[in-house]
C-alpha cells in the first residue's frame, strides 16, 4: 500500500463524514478526533456512573413496590449505560481501568447535574422527566454522530432512556393529581432543577471553543444552543399542561421565532459545578470510592475462580 | 490493586428461534462464563432473546479497513446478481432457421 501523506489522509476523513460514513475502530483517525471522543464518551460514562447516586438514594424509600421495582431497574440501567460507555471509549485505545481511575481521583470530569441533591420524592420523578428529556434530546443528535461505536451505543441507550422518561413523567403526573402538599412538592423539584437541567447542554456556543470542528467531523450533529432550545420547546408546554409553572418569568412563546424564549442559566455556576465546586460532588465521589472498595472481594473472588478453572 | 480490567468477549445475541445471531457489543469479564452473565445483565436486561454467544475479542481476526483491495472486484461480477441479467419476459417467435 503507498504510504499517504497526513494531508491526504484527512481529507480522505473528512470526505467519509462528510458523505454520512461512519468512522469505526482501526480506520485512521485525526489525533484531535481520537482525543475529542476519549474525552467525550469517558465524561458521558462517567455521567452514567455517578448518575446512579441521585436517585439510587431513594431506592430504600421509594412509595411502594412497583415504585421501588422502577427506580432499582432504571438505577440498573444507568450502570448498564456506564458500562457500554466505557467500552465504546475503550475502542479508542484508553482503557476502562484508566478512565475509572480518572473518576476515582477527581480528574475526570462528568455531567453537571449529578451534583445537585435530591431532598424529595419528586427529585427523583423530576429527574426522570426533565433531565433524562434532556439527555434523550441529546443522545439522539449524539446516535447520529460520525464514529460507530459511540453511536450505535447512543441507539440502545436512546431506546432505554425513553422508559426513565415515561417513569419520571409518571411519578410526577402521580404528584401534580395529589394533595396541594405534593403539588407543592413537585413545583418545588421543577424550581430546582429547571436552571441545572437547560445547563445540561454544555456552554452556550459563543463561548464553546471547538464546536465548528466537532460540527465537521460529526462528533456533535447539533450546537448546544440547539440542543438546549430543542428540549426548551419540548419541556416547557408539558410542564405548564400539568399545572405547574416554568420557573422563568421571561420564558415565554415567541411567534416570531416559533421559539421559547428563555432566561440563560448562570455559566459561571456551570463551570464551577462541573470543576469540582458543586453541591454534591464530594459526596458523589465518595459514595463512588467507597462502592469501588467494596466491591473489591467480588472482583478478586472472580479473578480467583478464573484462574482455578484455568488452571484445571 | 487488583485488575479491573479482565479481557473482553464480543457478544452476539439471537432475538428469536429462527433468527440469526447478532453482534451487540462487548463485555469485559475474568471468564467465559461470566462473560455470558454480564451480556445478559447489559444487553438482556427487557429485550427479547433466546440465545447468546460470547468470543473471546482477541479470538476475532478481522479484515483491515485499511485495506481497500480485500474486497475489491477485479472486474464485473454482477453476473453473481439477479439483476445482473435482462433477458425479456416475452420474445417475437423467430422464424425456424431453414
Amino acid at each position: 500500500m503507498s504510504e499517504q501523506s497526513h494531508d491526504q489522509k484527512l481529507a480522505e476523513f473528512e470526505s467519509r463524514i462528510a458523505a454520512g460514513d461512519k468512522i469505526e475502530p482501526g480506520d485512521w483517525m485525526p489525533d484531535e478526533y481520537r482525543q475529542n471522543l476519549i474525552r467525550m464518551i469517558g465524561q458521558h460514562a462517567h455521567s452514567e456512573i455517578v448518575g446512579q447516586l441521585p436517585e439510587g438514594k431513594w431506592i430504600p424509600y421509594a412509595p411502594g413496590f412497583r415504585r421501588k421495582l422502577i427506580l432499582l431497574a432504571k438505577v440498573q440501567d444507568e450502570a448498564g449505560h456506564g458500562q457500554l460507555l466505557y467500552r465504546a471509549a475503550e475502542t479508542l485505545g484508553k482503557s476502562r481501568e484508566d478512565m475509572m481511575d480518572e473518576l476515582l481521583s477527581g480528574k475526570a470530569k462528568y455531567s453537571n447535574v449529578f451534583n445537585y441533591p435530591t431532598p424529595t420524592w419528586a427529585d427523583v420523578g423530576v429527574i426522570g422527566w426533565l433531565v433524562d428529556t434532556a439527555a434523550v434530546i441529546n443522545q439522539t443528535m449524539l446516535a447520529q454522530g460520525s464514529y460507530g461505536p459511540y453511536a450505535r451505543a447512543m441507539k440502545r441507550i436512546c431506546y432505554e432512556e425513553s422508559f426513565h422518561i415515561k417513569q419520571g413523567y409518571d411519578a410526577v403526573v402521580a404528584l401534580a393529581k395529589g394533595t396541594p402538599a405534593q403539588r407543592a412538592m413537585a413545583q418545588d423539584a421543577v424550581n430546582r432543577w429547571w436552571y441545572p437541567t437547560l445547563m445540561m447542554s454544555g456552554p452556550p456556543d459563543k463561548m464553546s471553543e471547538h464546536t465548528a470542528r466537532a460540527m465537521r467531523w460529526r462528533i456533535k450533529t447539533k450546537t448546544n444552543d440547539k440542543v438546549r432550545q430543542e428540549f426548551v420547546d419540548h419541556i416547557v408546554p408539558q410542564i405548564r399542561a400539568l399545572g405547574l409553572n416554568v420557573p422563568d418569568p421571561d420564558c415565554k412563546f415567541d411567534e416570531k421565532s416559533g421559539h421559547y424564549r428563555f432566561t440563560a442559566p448562570d455559566w459561571d455556576e456551570l463551570r464551577r459545578v462541573v470543576n469540582g465546586d458543586g453541591p454534591m460532588n464530594k459526596e458523589r465521589l465518595a459514595a463512588r470510592r467507597k462502592a469501588h472498595e467494596d466491591g473489591l472481594w467480588v472482583r478478586e473472588a472472580l479473578a480467583e475462580k478464573a484462574k482455578r478453572n484455568h488452571v484445571a | 490493586m487488583t485488575d479491573t480490567q479482565w479481557e473482553t468477549y464480543e457478544v452476539f445475541h439471537q432475538s428469536r428461534r429462527g433468527r440469526p445471531h447478532e453482534h451487540v457489543g462487548s463485555v469485559h469479564a475474568p471468564d467465559p462464563e461470566m462473560a455470558l452473565q454480564m451480556a445478559r445483565d447489559q444487553f438482556a436486561r427487557r429485550l427479547e432473546c433466546v440465545s447468546i454467544w460470547v468470543v473471546r475479542t482477541k479470538d476475532v481476526t478481522q479484515t483491515d479497513y485499511q485495506d481497500p483491495n480485500f474486497f475489491s472486484r477485479s472486474f464485473d461480477k454482477s453476473y453473481r446478481d439477479p439483476k445482473g441479467f435482462n433477458a425479456p419476459a416475452k420474445i417475437e417467435p423467430s422464424s425456424d432457421p431453414e
